[in-house]
């Protein structure tokens, strides 16, 4: 289940929705997102984020896919909120539920970290004297995307 | 063809998107991108920054990917979404 949406998520919800009927989930591993005080400025008021509808469910149902053919997961829920966003205030949840603790903790890092080098949305910093900026694509944000080609420790499906 | 244009990108252009005619069969996305940097000012700048990424029917792709009469073609800066 793939969400672009303006308005905010409820993680109890969210997370609730994650766990299978018959009682077969026996891990929920869950990443929410928020607004920081600090990104590349230090006085910010909030975010705004654009996208690019269409593509973007397409490259998030494509991440989503890859975990799915990684790990032993069940369900899989990504919410990306777009537009204004304040201070404090909820961008981005990825819930995975998995039989197995460590399926749910790779699979939940792995939608992350690809989601910001490859979904194409867009921050810009609104600045509390009024300015805004564009967001840089940190060069640490694709190494972590990155590892995940190289390091194969982080591909075990190991059961725990 | 239809070629659209997003965040910092699309502010420097003005421009969220633009019809451009079909180009010589086998054509490349770096060829679509000279046509409209050959416009001059601001898309001659716009594009000038070597970290421009590209995508053919809403998938990221290699400027050497060919281009084809129909495709939805766009640019933009390197994403900075989560």
């Amino acid at each position: 289940m793939i969400r672009i949406q303006e308005q905010d998520f409820d993680i109890q919800t969210e997370t609730q929705a994650l766990r299978a009927a018959d009682a077969q989930t026996g891990a929920l591993c869950c990443f929410t997102g928020l607004v920081r005080a600090f990104g590349d400025r230090t006085d910010l008021a909030g975010l705004f984020l654009e996208h690019y509808p269409g593509m973007t469910e397409k490259s998030l149902e494509a991440i989503v896919a890859q975990a799915k053919s990684r790990w032993s997961v069940q369900e899989v829920r990504v919410i990306h909120r777009i537009g204004t966003l304040m201070l404090g205030e909820q961008i981005v949840f990825v819930g995975v539920s998995s039989a197995h603790r460590q399926a749910a903790f790779a699979a939940c890092e792995f939608i992350m970290d690809y989601l910001k080098v490859q979904a194409p949305f867009w921050k810009k910093e609104l600045i509390r004297d009024g300015t805004q900026h564009w967001v840089d694509a940190k060069q640490s944000d694709d190494q972590r995307a990155s590892r995940w080609d190289s390091d194969q420790s982080f591909g075990a499906d190991d059961q725990g | 063809m239809n070629v659209l244009f997003f965040a910092s990108l699309r502010e420097q252009l003005q421009c969220a998107q633009t019809q451009v005619p079909d180009l010589p069969c086998g054509s490349t996305v770096r060829e679509l991108m000279q046509h409209l940097v050959a416009r001059g000012e601001p898309w001659s700048s716009a594009f000038a920054d070597a970290r421009v990424l590209a995508a053919v029917n809403q998938e990221m792709v290699s400027l050497d990917t060919p281009v084809q009469a129909g495709d939805e073609v766009a640019f933009f800066p390197p994403v900075t979404g989560g």
